[in-house]
């Protein structure tokens, strides 16, 4: 979908503009917000650029630098390092050659913590895009990036 | 048509990161293998609780509970019990301490402790089918309401039913009702607060996924009662399922006219919407979630006004959590005074809990208040894994505290863990064993409120930061004794100055760890020892920090 049509499915209402935000990073391929986008939205609803800005950086969810088709997030609550998210965190630097933040060179992996993601009885966690994984190991993690480098090609 | 047997397999988020939705599939085939897809049910349902166990499965009318399955067991389960009706022994769930077999669900120690009353219908029914909730007694409180009571009769119901919000600080639901109702203005909202931030808390998550009905059903009532016609459900994006089944279960109601415009033929008419936040755990906050639905940056303002009052886009506004909202049926179809028969004098009804951490039977539990720490964590939770000890619970994710194992006795109900230090908060009970460093852990609680404040005001943006860098010091071994009395300090200054709940409850996790594990902050700083073994004190040059330190400095 470009971004015109997702602006025309919302309406010119402020409160639409999370949703928004959200719709135009999850349907470009490097899952960010351009510039242009910005300012699209903030044309939209007629707001100004500085507003829309100030949102997408508040929200850790929302990026303004490309990333990878899959986002890795690994969960950073107490519960999760408690049960060894930190060797789930090193393991996926090392088999990626990424730190946290960084996309890997071909464009297929960008590694991120995330907050809470409430699968705590199955710690440590992390979630791919979508897809949320549990019980996690450093042997396990391997198998899981090895099965998507799989599915992309 | 009744089926023979019905196959519930769990499909909350856990079991589906386990692989449930594999084996599910596999059940399918195997079932229509064999040509008993029309004797046997597969009911995909919430989330069952015992989330370390899965994926669970469980096989009625005989309540046999399957636990931990792989793909490969599937076809013995249909050969032996589906056909044969003998359930297979080596799949069930077994105790630790007796090696025996539960043969039915409702004997599992972990169930029989239990008392789902906001939970009932997550793991029973298929939360994406709205006539399974209708056959539970689905929206029969919403009918009850529309054609037999006043708003009034509603609210007073409520007042009495003593619930309180079970979002954290417990304030009396009823009354907020009546002060929504009674504030002047035409236009009201109804919101639920579905950001679950707190980390160890996934109750929330688990009712949005298991039975969404509940939530729109409680969230039309107290509409019905404040005079409101359009609610929202604010949920957090990380709960992809959860908005998923909430999307349809809204579509559904539509569909059925139980939501909408003349409900149940009445004047009465309210609709919702669902709106999603990106990743701020201030949103939390009620007025920086208001903030957030209007589409602004997430930040708290000052209260009063409180949005009963001015709310979202200025009008009075309700907003309860998640488990509140799903307890209002209950209250209407059993009565306020059943509801208040439950729970200790002050506390009333069940809460949720979320075990995690170092416990045998990590998930979800629903237990009447004042249940003690102690039957939790032992009784349900089945005690610490591989013969550690038992050290603390932190009850309350980073807006609450530790409890050591000396109150293990103390009943979990909204005072009594006030006195302690901690607070309810939304239920996340996070079971700590001897190799956790208590001074590291309020550390760890430091840095995410430090990532997560808004920046607003300068006690929690600077305060938070200067705690946290005394606590890094510590645990690296270049701490001072003069430390603790500026933590203590510190901390109770950001309590007392911050702007909203974030800041005034941030300091919580080092007050009380100082509170109870004082010796081990002594250790820190005096011996540099760290008796769990975690933090390190050695020195090391810049250059030859590995990959593995640099990255265990940012975590």
């Amino acid at each position: 979908m470009t971004r015109e049509e997702i602006l025309n499915k919302y309406g010119k209402s402020k409160d639409n503009l999370l949703y928004i935000l959200h719709d135009i990073q999850d349907n470009n391929p490097q899952h960010y917000l351009t510039d242009e986008d910005l300012k699209a939205v903030a044309k939209w609803l007629n707001l100004p650029y500085s507003y829309v800005h100030g949102v997408a950086t508040f929200y850790s969810m929302f990026s303004l630098k490309p990333r990878g088709r899959y986002i890795i997030r690994v969960c950073e609550s107490p519960t999760c390092h408690l049960m060894g998210s930190s060797d789930v965190i090193i393991e996926l630097a090392k088999t990626l050659g990424v730190g946290i933040g960084e996309t890997t060179k071909d464009g297929l992996f960008t590694l991120e913590l995330t907050s809470c993601i409430g699968v705590c009885g199955v710690a440590p966690a992390m979630m791919i895009n979508e897809e949320v994984f549990g019980n996690l190991t450093p042997e396990r993690v391997r198998q899981i990036i090895e099965e998507k480098r799989r599915e992309s090609k | 048509m009744p089926k023979r047997l019905d196959i519930l397999v769990c499909s909350g988020a856990a079991c589906i990161s386990n692989d449930s939705t594999t084996i599910k599939n596999k059940l399918q085939a195997v079932l229509k293998e064999h040509n008993l897809e029309d004797e046997v049910a597969i009911v995909e349902t919430g989330c069952m609780g015992p989330c370390e166990l899965g994926p669970v499965m469980l096989v009625y009318p005989d309540g046999v509970f399957y636990i931990r399955l792989k793909e490969g067991d599937v076809e013995e389960i249909v050969k032996e019990h589906v056909i044969k009706g003998r359930p297979v022994k080596r799949l069930q769930w077994t105790t630790p301490e007796a090696r025996k077999i539960v043969e039915e669900k409702k004997q599992i120690p972990f169930f029989e402790k239990q008392l789902k009353i906001v939970l009932s219908n997550c793991g029973k029914i298929d939360p994406e089918n709205i006539e399974e909730y209708i056959a539970v007694g689905g929206y029969e409180a919403l009918a009850k309401v529309l054609t037999e009571m006043t708003p009034e009769q509603v609210i007073d119901e409520m007042i009495k039913s003593g619930l309180r919000g079970r979002g954290g600080a417990g304030f009396p639901t009823g009354l907020k009702w009546k002060a929504t109702r009674e504030a002047p203005g035409d236009e009201k909202f109804v919101v639920c607060n579905g950001d679950e931030g707190d980390p160890g808390a996934f109750m929330d998550r688990a009712i949005l996924e298991g039975d969404p009905h509940s939530v729109i059903e409680g969230m039309a009532i107290a509409a019905y009662a404040i005079g409101a016609k359009q609610g929202y459900v604010y949920v957090r994006a990380e709960y992809p399922l959860a908005i998923k089944r909430l999307e349809k279960a809204i579509q559904q109601a539509r569909k059925y006219g139980l939501l909408g415009n003349n409900i149940f033929e009445t004047s009465f008419s309210f609709d919702i919407e669902i709106r999603i936040g990106a990743g701020a755990f201030v949103c939390g906050e009620e007025t920086a979630l208001i903030a957030s639905i209007e589409g602004k940056r997430g930040q708290p303002r000052p209260k009063p006004p409180f949005p009963a009052q001015k709310g979202l886009w200025g009008k009075p506004t309700l907003i309860n959590n998640v488990e509140t909202f799903a307890n209002v049926r209950h209250i209407i179809l059993n009565g306020s005074s059943w509801f208040a028969s439950i729970g200790t004098e002050n506390s009333k009804g069940t809460k949720v809990f979320a075990l995690s951490g170092k416990v045998n039977n990590t998930g979800l539990v629903e237990v009447p208040m004042g249940v003690t720490i102690r039957e939790l964590v032992f009784d349900i939770g089945g005690g610490i894994p591989n013969g550690k000890k038992f050290k603390a619970v932190q009850i309350g994710g980073p807006s609450g505290g530790c409890v050591p194992a000396e109150y293990l006795d103390t009943p979990i109900d909204y005072e009594s863990l006030k006195k302690l230090g901690t607070i309810m908060g939304s239920g996340g009970v996070i079971v700590l064993d001897e190799d956790t460093c208590m001074v590291n852990l309020a550390k760890f609680f430091l840095d995410f409120t430090v990532d997560e404040s808004c920046g607003q005001c300068v006690p929690c943006r600077i305060g938070l930061k200067h705690l946290y860098d005394i606590l890094d010091r510590i645990t690296k071994g270049k701490g001072k004794m003069e430390d603790l009395e500026t933590l203590e300090k510190l901390g109770e200054e950001i309590k007392r100055t911050s702007l909203c709940g974030l800041g005034q409850s941030a300091p919580n996790p080092v007050l009380s760890t100082l509170r109870y594990f004082r010796d081990e902050y002594i250790e820190h700083i005096r011996d540099k020892k760290c008796r769990a073994g975690v933090c390190q004190f050695e020195e090391a040059k810049e250059e030859e920090v590995s990959l593995e330190k640099k990255l265990k400095g940012i975590i």
